[in-house]
């Protein structure tokens, strides 16, 4: 026998049971017959098409930012370095609808920023893609930075420190020996968080609205459909499940290799 | 198998699993047991002395556009009718009228439009025929001061002004098409909301200028936003109906159809009336 307590047993299949049922009862519920209509028509290829597009925009701004702010969290020795960990854990705590809100107080057209944008340049942040992008970002970001940051104090600083006494300068430093090392968890972190944008909801119909290839992802769309085309949003939803399951695919094959 | 199982820890297992299990089945039986109970009441009616008429609860599905209305006549109603409370389940009209069709435990069906009525009525679910007493109608919403001077459903689409709707697939935004159609104007709103709610809040928030709600929802901002009357508004398929109808199986269909008096009387007037609705 494995070394598995019995006792585990029964809660931990009610807990892959919790998770796969579901999943199943919607596999059932799907209208086989209209299936490719229902995911090939305008609104659900808009939907898909914007939420890929955003999912990788979000994906590259976490990269972008979210890379070098594991870096610092991960290697420099800031007075404060808990509290401002804490404050990039905020998302994955927050309902998503709160940060939809706090965005919009800051970039909607009454927000303190927004409101100075609007004004001087006459750009609104709200109801554009850009906007989906940033709510994505916001909630997608943790995901990146606690993957990378992991990867970064796993991997020590031992590699580093030889390389700098071998005369290699910090920049030097990161692109031949740090960022190699940390790939594995770059890659997956980047999953994760392109992931978590596909999924992303609350903060989007908050702060972006909703409007068919402009701000109208995919989870918009399914809500949408719920209220009048069930079978359209069954569909729809099934489409996320098989994106959800590459996802996850592709992201275990990373952590393999 | 080994030989000895240590007792102690067999135990403190079973106690775990036990905790898990109901853990996981309590939430279960919660969510489960909210559907049916229909007879924990939740009265306000303070001290119920057996002397008076026995106790009677009155179970009411309402479109969510009726909640205020709705609660000030409960209150009335249960003031009229001592041993009465009255119960509401407030929701979606598509929502309610499938609740009923599936046998949901109500007396009475009240809905926000004929579409969703009639779905009750064609499972046979509604006693005789639904009564409409109550019109909704759309309105431009605006800041206060109307700032952006909007005053027709083409001052949305100037230059400068970004407005907001419903989603043509629920009962505002199918009215906001309709108006659209009749004032032979193709609105660029810079979402779609939801529900109407939304759209008011877009308004109220100064992130939109414009958004097509109804007076009621103009009404219940209660000064935040300002409304602007078109004449679109009026047009067919524009207007909102409501009807009402006892539902056939309901436990009490007197006590039903005195609900039903009451809302569509003179008292019901006065309290939809206010709210903005036009009554029958």
């Amino acid at each position: 026998m494995s070394g598995v307590p019995r006792f585990l047993w029964v809660p931990a299949v009610l807990a892959w049971l919790l998770v796969a049922v579901p999943v199943v009862g919607l596999v059932v519920r799907v209208d086989l017959s209209n299936f490719v209509s229902l995911v090939t028509s305008d609104a659900a290829l808009a939907a898909l098409w914007l939420s890929l597009k955003t999912g990788l925009a979000t994906m590259v701004c976490c990269l972008v930012l979210g890379g070098p702010l594991a870096v610092v969290l991960a290697r420099s020795h800031l007075p404060g370095l808990p509290f401002i960990r804490s404050v990039v854990l905020l998302p994955l705590v927050l309902p998503p609808v709160v940060g939809g809100l706090t965005l919009l107080f800051l970039l909607g057209r009454t927000g303190p920023v927004g409101a100075f944008l609007y004004d001087r340049f006459d750009i609104t942040v709200p109801f554009s893609t850009t906007a989906v992008v940033l709510a994505q970002t916001f909630v997608a970001m943790p995901f990146l930075v606690v993957s990378l940051e992991g990867s970064l104090r796993t991997a020590g600083e031992r590699y580093e420190a030889v390389a700098a006494t071998l005369g290699a300068s910090p920049v030097t430093t990161l692109w031949r020996v740090t960022i190699p090392v940390v790939l594995p968890g770059l890659l997956s972190g980047s999953v994760l968080a392109f992931a978590r944008a596909l999924g992303e909801f609350g903060a989007t119909i908050t702060f972006a609205g909703s409007l068919q290839g402009t701000t109208r992802t995919l989870p918009l769309l399914i809500y949408l459909q719920s209220q009048d085309d069930i079978d359209g949003a069954v569909a729809m939803s099934l489409v996320l499940v098989v994106v959800a399951i590459l996802v996850i695919v592709v992201s275990r094959t990373r952590d393999v290799r | 198998m080994s030989t000895q199982p240590p007792p102690r820890t067999a135990r403190r297992g079973a106690v775990l699993v036990a905790a898990l299990v109901a853990l996981l089945g309590l939430p279960l039986a919660a969510c489960g047991g909210s559907g049916s109970g229909s007879d924990s009441g939740s009265g306000s009616s303070g001290q119920s002395p057996a002397a008076q008429a026995p106790a009677k609860t009155l179970t009411v599905s309402a479109a969510a556009s009726l909640t205020e209305v709705y609660q000030s006549l409960g209150q009335q109603f249960q003031a009229a009718n001592p041993g009465v409370t009255v119960k509401f389940n407030f929701g979606g009209s598509d929502q309610l009228a499938q609740q009923v069709v599936q046998g949901a435990p109500a007396d009475v069906l009240a809905t926000a439009s004929p579409t969703t009525m009639q779905t009750a009525v064609a499972a046979g679910k509604i006693q005789g025929d639904p009564l409409i007493y109550a019109t909704n109608k759309l309105q431009i919403a605006v800041a206060p001061n109307n700032p952006k001077q909007i005053t027709s459903l083409a001052d949305l689409n100037k230059p400068g002004v970004t407005s907001v709707v419903c989603a043509p697939a629920v009962p505002c935004g199918a009215a906001a098409t309709a108006a659209e159609k009749a004032a032979n104007v193709t609105l660029k709103p810079v979402s779609e909301e939801q529900d109407v709610k939304g759209v008011l809040t877009r308004v109220e928030t100064g992130n939109a200028d414009g958004g097509l709600v109804y007076v009621t929802d103009v009404k219940s901002a209660a000064g935040k936003v300002a409304g602007v009357d078109f004449p679109q508004a009026s047009a067919k398929g524009v207007t909102q109906t409501y009807p009402i109808g006892v539902v056939t199986g309901s436990a009490d269909p007197q006590l039903a159809q005195s609900w039903v008096s009451f809302v569509t009387g003179p008292q019901g007037k006065a309290a939809l009336t206010q709210a903005g609705f036009a009554t029958k």
